[in-house]
């Protein structure tokens, strides 16, 4: 069953699609927990988890914005560069000291406004999203450090740093604004036209453009949404790191992508879900902890890394090709 | 029959993919000096079985023979080193390269180890002239039309010595002048002795060619006949397994009143290069049909019409009204429906279910405030199943999976779900199975008889002639002639269409 877009079908047929489609995944994400609490102890603590899931929201939001990019067929290699520029606008209008909400919202303006320039240059210029954001990745680094000449902005609005550092009901507030992020994108996905149009022009662009759907501002949308989606993750990692660090987010765009195709977005457009991205987020964010619980040095952590993202690859392949 | 001139042959060939049986039974004898016709619905299983002889899948069951040898192919090469050669539908060609670069692709000449480019020019140029294939063997695939990529598939295909030559649907996109060509090729292949497995849905050019027609049914062997004992009935009936009484379905009364405003009115419609001066006018309930050779302007016409190819100057309206469709969103606005000619290119999400194929030009009725309503949407994709006869497991079945004449009324059912006035169909019936093409045919009969104006483009002369209610006749980008389709005949369409009438 490669058809992700069946959500919308009752009963238990649905919930067999379901299993069907995520079996893999939960169960690749459960052997990691196994694995991990065999040999730490302190892995299967709530402290511990509540600590996976606030480094885990960084790039599941990124990611969110990401598998409508290659749900599209198109790639955005420059959320990395995004997530600091984020830092630095933020970091900049606090230091005017307009305050906490128009840092905010500029913030997110800056991430849309970057997500415009490379959906414009892919949709209108017709240049491949890959060559477009790799040239984007680079600009965008380097506007990160033109207003500290290199240096890092400390954040010293309070409301800022209590995103990342407080709690609501119980729970960090880094974990509500995932939560909250994956529902507006799930629901956007599957059950609005707009996410409708997105699995067809993805799925067939040709055929997208002759029933009407005006692909050039698809793409354009959904590069904004990518921006948006990474300057919520900039937001969210200078309020942990209770500064705006030129090098943030480097190479994030990579486990974005990893989480994405984890959870079973194909790389070719057209099929995709959040909740597979979400759970494909998790595995890479238990990945990355439980290995620095065991201090497995970071060259190794990359190792390891790529190596499950190219096993998991290979038996969604697999079995697809079975059911197919 | 003879058993010392039998060249290849299947018996009891069977193939499997898990529980699915792609073929569940074929036997066959081809013999040397013959054209052997397969003859079968879309999914009937000839593509597995040239599958299997090509080398491109081996066989769960069963016992091959070419040339009294066991044959048992695990790679095309392995196919080709045997003795086969097959021209394959404009599929296996690489755009970016040139007509020479392709014919001998992996067989490239080379000195020392490099490939030589004048041996290998003048090697495909040697060859284009054998088989006398109207081609320049340094241009790029890129650049030529379907046709012609069709012709350096022959090219290709016979650019190696074989006993044995499949041709996979060879003319489903030639016009009749290339398609003589490929007819001469197969007649010089004859009088060298080798024998020809010819796959085509046209009766027409069947009955022409063939010595021996072997009809499958259900990935199952049916029968073998000779041409001379058979008649063009005989053998669709075998085929679809049950009686087929007439080809085309009688006109039915237009239900809706026509009015004498036309529907669609286009004056002057002209485009650089494309077309030039089209005027037509079409009528509530009216079937237009549009012939052409390939390169007359017809579809160009029909992606202006559409908003996907704007017209330089001319007018077009729509009731009376000037209108101007710059976008597929205006057209649809506008009532236009186009089933395009290419159903896995501009009309199916192949990896997506029926259900959201069907309703993809329709989004606007399926929902409210931006939001997806499934009820009204299923509803609508299981009534479009039920009436266009689309034969699917659900409408969550994924469109690649089906037969390309289910995957034709997929298409169909898209467009009906806009509900327009005014449909365009450009080739509806390529590469569908003779039993779906009737069922399309009485589909659009019953549209325009419930008063939709039709405009059908189409290749096939007995399909214009036996189903439209005027025709209008294209060449080089100009209208020749737009005629009741009473006062002609095939001989008078081509006379126009070839432009020797002045």
């Amino acid at each position: 069953m490669t058809d992700t877009t069946t959500t919308e079908t009752a009963g238990h047929s649905y919930l067999r699609a379901m299993i069907r489609q995520y079996a893999g995944i939960v169960l690749a994400l459960l052997a990691l927990c196994i694995i991990f609490s065999v040999t730490n102890d302190r892995f299967l603590s709530l402290a511990n988890f509540t600590n996976i899931f606030q480094q885990v929201a960084v790039i599941a939001i990124a990611a969110f914005g990401m598998t409508w990019v290659i749900l599209l067929g198109e790639i955005d290699l420059s959320i990395g560069s995004i997530i600091a520029v984020a830092g630095m606008v933020g970091a900049q209008v606090i230091g005017l000291g307009w305050g906490f909400v128009p840092a905010l919202v500029l913030t997110l303006a800056a991430g849309a406004v970057l997500g415009l320039f490379n959906g414009t240059m892919t949709a209108k210029l017709m240049l491949p999203s890959f060559i477009v954001t790799v040239a984007t990745m680079s600009i965008y680094r380097g506007l990160v450090s033109l207003p500290t000449g290199g240096a890092p902005a400390m954040n010293m609005d309070p409301t800022w740093i209590a995103i990342g550092a407080n709690s609501f009901l119980g729970l960090p507030i880094i974990i509500w604004i995932v939560v909250v992020l994956f529902l507006v994108n799930h629901i956007a996905l599957a059950h609005t036209t707009f996410g409708r149009k997105a699995y067809l022009t993805g799925g067939n662009r040709e055929a997208a453009l002759y029933s009407g759907i005006n692909v050039d501002a698809m793409k354009i949308k959904i590069f904004m949404i990518s921006g948006v989606m990474a300057a919520v993750s900039g937001i969210l990692l200078s309020s942990r790191l209770y500064s705006a660090q030129t090098n943030a987010g480097m190479s994030y765009e990579l486990d974005a992508i990893a989480a994405a195709v984890l959870g079973g977005t194909s790389l070719a457009g057209g099929v995709g879900t959040m909740v597979g991205t979400l759970i494909g987020a998790l595995i890479i964010g238990v990945l990355n902890n439980g290995m620095n619980m065991l201090s497995v040095p970071y060259f190794y952590q990359l190792i390891v890394k790529g190596l499950v993202i190219l096993i998991a690859v290979w038996l969604d392949v697999r079995s697809k090709q079975r059911q197919g | 029959m003879e058993h010392c001139d039998v060249v290849l042959h299947l018996t009891g060939v069977r193939k499997t993919f898990g529980p699915i049986v792609a073929l569940r039974h074929m036997d066959l004898t081809v013999r040397a000096g013959r054209v052997h016709t397969i003859l079968g619905e879309n999914g009937a299983g000839k593509s597995t079985l040239m599958k299997i002889l090509a080398g491109v899948q081996l066989p769960t069951e069963g016992d091959i023979t070419l040339g009294g040898k066991d044959f048992r192919p695990r790679t095309p090469q392995e196919a080709a080193a045997a003795g086969l050669a097959i021209v394959f539908q404009e599929l296996s060609l690489c755009n970016n390269l040139t007509v020479a670069e392709n014919i001998l692709a992996t067989r490239e000449p080379t000195r020392m180890g490099f490939i030589s480019d004048r041996k290998l020019v003048a090697q495909a140029r040697a060859l284009v002239a054998e088989l006398g294939l109207p081609l320049d063997v340094n241009a790029r695939v890129a650049d030529l039309s379907i046709a012609q990529r069709q012709l350096v598939e022959i090219a290709k295909g016979l650019s190696h010595d074989a006993r044995v030559v499949i041709f996979d649907e060879p003319t489903s996109s030639l016009s009749d002048s290339e398609a003589e060509i490929l007819f001469r090729i197969i007649d010089k292949l004859i009088a060298q002795g080798k024998a020809v497995i010819y796959i085509s849905h046209r009766m027409e050019e069947i009955m022409r060619l063939s010595d021996d027609i072997t009809v499958v049914r259900d990935g199952e062997y049916v029968a073998t006949v000779e041409k001379d004992d058979t008649t063009i009935d005989a053998l669709i009936a075998m085929m679809v397994g049950r009686r087929m009484d007439e080809i085309y379905p009688p006109r039915l009364d237009v239900v809706a009143s026509p009015s004498d405003t036309p529907v669609l009115s286009v004056s002057g419609l002209t485009r650089k290069d494309a077309f030039e001066d089209v005027s037509f006018v079409l009528k509530a309930g009216e079937i237009l049909g549009v012939f052409g050779l390939v390169g007359s302007g017809r579809s160009e016409v029909m992606n202006a019409l559409f908003g996907m190819l704007p017209p330089d100057t001319g007018r077009i309206e729509i009731d009376g009204a000037e209108v101007r469709i710059t976008s597929a969103a205006q057209a649809i606005t506008q009532g236009i429906g186009f089933v395009t000619e290419n159903r896995k290119e501009q009309g199916l999400v192949l990896s997506h279910g029926l259900r959201p194929n069907v309703t993809m030009a329709a989004l606007d009725r399926f929902s409210g405030r931006g939001f997806m309503r499934s009820g009204p949407e299923r509803a609508a994709a299981e009534g479009e199943v039920k009436r266009l006869g689309i034969r699917t497991g659900s409408i969550e079945t994924v469109t690649g999976t089906l037969s390309g004449g289910n995957q034709q009324k997929v298409v169909l059912a898209k467009w009906l779900a806009t509900r327009p006035r005014i449909l365009i169909l450009d080739e509806p019936t390529r590469g569908v199975d003779v039993g779906a093409k009737f069922e399309i045919y009485r589909i659009i009969r019953e549209l325009a008889s419930e008063g939709t104006a039709i405009l059908m483009v189409s290749s096939e002369l007995p399909e214009v002639l036996g189903l439209a209610d005027r025709v209008m006749i294209m060449s080089e980008g100009r209208v020749a002639t737009t005629a009741p389709r009473d006062t002609l005949t095939p001989e008078r369409v081509m006379t126009f269409a070839t432009g020797h009438v002045q």
